[in-house]
């Protein structure tokens, strides 16, 4: 009896937390302290653990900017990584306040699973990549190939799509975990393998030879990758997104990590206004008015971290393409902070 | 009395030794060339000794690279296994995410466990109870908060850092001291003259037994948010923690069940004459001698769950073969055709030797149990 | 001392909570109480739950079409297939393995078990070597390990291993001719059925000739005789006849012909040989347990040696054989789920993987892939008592 009891107080001791069910999140996250995120398992650039053990990556940063806002610390963040089949669960359920993990907004999704995507961290499109000595140079030339998918995701039915759209036939392996997908056709079991674009790249750069990979020009359906808030709580819904378009302000303004503190005197409106020196825009949210100046000190802007993580010169090396600022060709695009 | 025919007068000669009853040539003969049939399987077996064994021996050691050897070593073109690699990687396969700076309060609770263990496991050493009761019950507390922190100023460390072995064998310590309980509950409730409890426990035994682990991981990883009141979360370890017992306990009570029909209606009759209540009854007279039967089963059962615990990758955890993994795709700097196969054998000879440890184990006690039932 | 004349007690009185009939229908009512609220409070969340997520429930994407491909699959599978056709191919896949799986293991398992217990030293050392291995090694990281060593042992698709018969080894797979049979060849099939008949028949003859009059009939040699000999005889006649669909390299693969993809030869082998390592031991301990007194008394009773196997020595030890043998079985069954990791399109990466995420429908296809193992566990332990009451020994 006592070794029950005792189990018992262990178990309850061990993570049986419960939160007010509908108290404000921001309120919880500030009670505990730390914004509690989830992110993939390891995609290298995304969110991936680095030599330090350290989790980095755009969709890392992105939490952390998110901390840094509510905290001014980009540490106070803990990272959950999440298979892509209990995603969504996860953030439903209240186990994590953000879901940062490469997922692809869908209307779906958005309007059948209680949750809410705040933006496009990432315009991304799926593709594949073949090896090249196979001589491909068109995703229409793979009639009759065998492709490597993971199990749960979009990839799974765009391919489908394609394929059948196109009067072609493949032959499908599917696996229930990326790492498997991708030592499948590392080892040659397919001819294809198909996900994300910018997933391909960080995959191709570590191969031992990722000379001997090609990415297909073809892309085939539309990935904008964001995160996602739980449904229902305005006040979150706008933090989450507002950091996001802070990030991107930020770029637009050119208010870097490196600069920020000369930037506070600066004369421009619009920076004044970001920095929280002129207006009221961050107590609205429930944050301090210097929450985004917290957010560029501490994890930088959007170009920043996009460079740092899978920009030209990572091992990754995408350029920025749709993921420019509006002005400089992409689509990135932040409404004013006024 | 009667005539007794012959009576010998004389010692009989004494014959000589049998010829090679002992020694290395009779054994050779009994053991290996007894009939033309065994000569042949003999010689099969040597032939395939001889074309299994130096490869081997090449691969895990031969050509081996051993710690302080390179990457480039581990390229060569006959290299063997590429021991270098996991001595490099060896923190993470053991502790997983673990603040590197804090590997101390793992490495105490692996000193503190087997400080305790050695001694409840040696039959002769003292103060059984005591020791008991500081394994089952103190150990497991101090173990949390010693990983864990936030208590003495030890710095929080959440089970989302927890990895590699460490997961491994908390999983497996915990999950096999509460199945053990749990099972015998649920045996005992079995047996019980209460339909209800009866069919509540049948119902649970049968359906646990029914389905593969992997989809009550699933559960426990996608369903069970979806049982708690909005907005309870439930810690992952404790969900993997929860499916393994559970699962486990279900097949130690069939065990245990096993070990109940073994005694004879008189134990049980003689008890109750005696006046004792009925978990007098079981605790004192039945289980002990039920439990001692069905040592082999209940050991079996945890070296069942300890190879189980490496299904919870499916809820994204990483024990020790999915630390493996993750470094046999990550460790870039060292790619090398046997990385990955050497990896996954550090794992095999790691998991190998524990439950090879326990299954002997149980073997030895149960010789030692084993207290003049022989007929 | 008048109650002594009634000849039997009446019941002691207690009071009324320790009155042990009472205190049962009480401890039971309290369980069912919790149970029950338990159960309610479980069903209550989940609706609140659901609710909150605007998520729907029911069967009804049962009949959607399910948009994505299946890579190996014993029914016509196209992307506009329904989710009830997926839930059907993925239990056949776990059938196709589980049984292949049994029939290979179980082979192995016997060779090995009674190779354990031989008497040359060589042959029971390699044994309990590979029994003590495999055991203690969990099946996650053996399959792991097959399937990419299979992968990386076989050759590309263009260096493919040519075998007689227009067969095929390579990484993708192995390629076999498909037979396609004519209009005709159903004759063949009932020339088969026939013949089956006909063996039975004939045992039950020979053994009635047996016991009335103790003379042997060579039941094997003269089944095996009717067998082929009708078949062939039937397959004559009817001039029915046989073509066969080559495998022909295309551009990526060889198409036609049937292929048993790499996942699925990893799996089947993986199962086979950790299971075979727990029947190995079963038959063992099975064989161990007959009594040595029994071959004693079976060689004075005169029966030959194969009898005495035969008669008297498998059955008690298949007595003790079956029922773990069984249980075996199910493991593989319920191990074949494992092949989700490597990719094998079974039941759980089918269903409880991808049509689970797909639909969202987690509750649904969670209990529809459990009920299916149930079934298949009921079923077996259903079999098993029947066989279990048959061979039961029958004391006094």
């Amino acid at each position: 009896m006592q070794k029950a009891l005792v189990s018992i107080a262990i178990a309850a001791s061990l993570g049986l937390g419960a939160t007010a069910a509908h108290a404000a999140i921001l309120d919880d996250v500030k009670a505990k302290g730390y914004v509690q995120c989830g992110v993939t398992g390891g995609v290298a650039g995304f969110s991936a653990p680095d030599s330090n053990n350290v989790w980095t990556g755009i969709e890392v940063d992105y939490c952390r900017a998110l901390a840094a806002a509510i905290f001014d610390d980009a540490d106070a963040v803990r990272f959950t990584s999440l298979t892509s089949q209990e995603r969504f669960t996860a953030l439903s359920s209240g186990e994590i306040d953000v879901l940062s993990r490469t997922t692809t907004w869908t209307m779906s999704r958005d309007t059948q699973l209680g949750i809410s995507f705040v933006g496009t961290m990432f315009y991304d499109g799926q593709g594949f990549m073949v090896r090249k000595a196979d001589g491909i140079e068109s995703a229409l030339d793979l009639s009759g190939a065998a492709i490597c998918i993971e199990s749960g995701t979009t990839t799974e039915l765009n391919a489908a799509d394609y394929f059948a759209a196109n009067n072609m036939e493949f032959n499908s392996v599917v696996f229930v975990d990326q790492d498997e997908v991708v030592k499948a056709y590392e080892d040659g079991r397919c001819d294809v393998y198909t996900t994300d674009s910018s997933a391909l790249a960080a995959e191709r750069s570590k191969f031992a030879n990722p000379d001997e990979h090609i990415i297909l020009p073809e892309i085939i359906s539309k990935e904008p990758l964001g995160p996602v808030v739980r449904a229902g709580d305005t006040q979150w819904f706008n933090i989450g997104r507002w950091t996001y378009f802070a990030l991107l302000e930020a770029e637009e303004l050119g208010v870097t990590q490196s600069n920020v503190d000369e930037m506070l005197g600066s004369d421009n409106p619009a920076i004044k206004r970001l920095l929280g020196v002129e207006g009221e825009f961050g107590t609205p949210l429930g944050l301090t008015n210097d929450w985004a100046y917290r957010i560029i000190k501490h994890v930088g802007n959007y170009g920043e971290s996009y460079d740092r993580n899978v920009g030209p010169d990572t091992p990754i090396g995408l350029e920025r393409g749709l993921n420019a600022l509006w002005t400089k060709g992409g689509i990135q695009y932040a409404p004013p902070i006024r | 009395m009667t005539d007794i025919g012959f009576v010998r007068s004389h010692l009989e000669e004494s014959r000589p030794a049998p010829h090679r009853t002992s020694g290395p040539l009779a054994w050779m003969q009994k053991n290996l060339f007894a009939s033309p049939l065994d000569t042949g399987l003999t010689i099969l077996g040597l032939l395939f000794l001889l074309w299994v064994v130096p490869p081997l021996f090449n691969f895990f050691i031969g050509h081996a690279v051993f710690p302080g050897g390179t990457v480039e070593d581990c390229r060569a073109l006959n290299a063997g296994a590429c021991w270098a690699y996991i001595y490099s990687e060896i923190e993470f396969f053991i502790y997983g995410f673990y603040d590197i700076d804090q590997l101390w309060r793992p490495n105490l609770v692996f000193l503190l466990g087997a400080l305790l263990l050695i001694p409840l496991a040696i039959p002769k050493a003292p103060y059984k109870g005591l020791n008991a009761v500081l394994f089952l019950v103190v150990y497991p507390i101090v173990s949390y908060y010693l990983l864990a922190g936030g208590v003495f100023g030890l710095r929080v460390i959440t089970t989302e850092k927890w990895g590699g072995l460490l997961v491994t064998l908390i999983l497996s310590v915990i999950g096999i001291t509460l199945s053990f309980p749990l099972g015998v509950i649920l045996a005992l409730g079995r047996q019980s003259q209460m339909p209800v409890i009866k069919t509540l426990c049948v119902a649970f035994i049968e359906l646990i037994r029914a389905v593969p682990l992997i989809t009550i991981l699933f559960m426990a990883s996608i369903m069970l948010p979806l049982f708690m009141p909005q907005g309870t979360t439930v810690d992952k370890f404790l969900r993997a923690l929860v499916g393994v017992t559970l699962f486990t306990s279900a097949y130690m009570a069939e065990v245990v069940r096993g070990g109940l029909q073994a005694i004879p209606r008189g134990q049980y009759e003689a008890a109750a004459a005696l006046g004792l209540n009925y978990w007098q009854r079981m605790f004192f007279i039945i289980l002990p001698q039920a439990l001692k039967h069905v040592i082999p089963g209940i050991v079996n059962s945890a070296i069942a769950l300890f190879k189980d615990t490496s299904l919870v990758y499916i809820v994204g955890m990483k024990d020790l073969l999915e630390a493996v993994k993750t470094k046999n795709d990550s460790a870039l700097e060292w790619q090398s055709s046997n990385t990955s196969t050497t990896g996954y054998i550090f794992a095999a000879m790691v998991f190998w030797a524990f439950c090879f440890g326990m299954s002997r184990y149980s073997i030895f006690m149960e010789r030692r149990l084993n207290t003049g039932h022989k007929r | 001392m008048t109650t002594l004349d009634t000849g039997r007690n009446d019941a002691p009185r207690v009071s009324f909570f320790n009155d042990p009939v009472i205190r049962g229908i009480i401890y039971q009512v309290v369980v069912a109480v919790i149970l029950v609220t338990f159960i309610a409070w479980i069903i209550q969340n989940t609706a609140a739950n659901l609710a909150a997520q605007n998520k729907t429930t029911g069967f009804d994407f049962l009949w959607r079409t399910a948009g994505f491909d299946i890579g190996f699959s014993l029914l016509p599978w196209s992307r506009a297939s329904f989710y009830w056709e997926a839930f059907l191919v993925g239990i056949l896949n776990t059938l196709l393995v589980a049984v292949i799986g049994i029939f290979f293991s179980t082979i192995l398992g016997f060779t090995l078990g009674i190779a354990r217990l031989s008497s040359n030293f060589i042959v029971s050392s390699l044994a309990t070597v590979y029994i003590e291995t495999i055991r203690n090694i969990p099946l996650l990281l053996q399959l792991f390990f097959w399937y990419f060593a299979v992968l990386k042992a076989m050759p590309a698709v263009r260096d493919s291993f040519t075998l007689p018969f227009d067969s095929f080894i390579n990484q993708r797979g192995i390629y076999v001719p498909r037979p396609i049979p004519d209009a005709q060849f159903g004759w063949v099939w009932v020339g088969l059925l026939l013949a089956i008949i006909g063996v039975f028949a004939l045992r039950h003859w020979a053994r009635k000739r047996l016991e009335a009059t103790g003379q042997r009939f060579p039941v094997f040699l003269t089944s095996v005789a009717l067998l082929f000999g009708v078949t062939a005889a039937v397959w004559l006649i009817s001039g029915a006849s046989v073509t066969f669909d080559v495998p022909e390299l295309q551009r990526f693969n060889f198409r036609g012909g049937v292929q048993l993809p790499p996942e699925f030869v990893a799996l089947a082998f993986g199962l086979t040989i950790y299971t075979a390592s727990f029947i190995a031991e079963t038959v063992r301990a099975g064989i161990l347990s007959v009594n040595r007194g029994q071959t004693e008394a079976a060689q004075s009773l005169g029966l030959k040696d194969s009898d005495r196997l035969r008669l008297v020595i498998v059955p008690q030890a298949m007595r003790v054989i079956v029922p773990p043998l069984t249980s075996q079985y199910l493991n593989l069954t319920k191990n074949s789920s494992l092949g989700a990791a490597i990719g094998y399109a079974e039941l759980v990466n089918v269903f409880s993987g991808t049509a689970l995420n797909q639909t969202g429908r987690a509750i649904e296809c969670i209990a529809m892939t459990m009920a299916v193992y149930l079934t298949l566990s009921l079923l077996t332990s259903a079999i098993m008592n029947w066989y279990n009451a048959r061979v039961r020994l029958v004391e006094r």
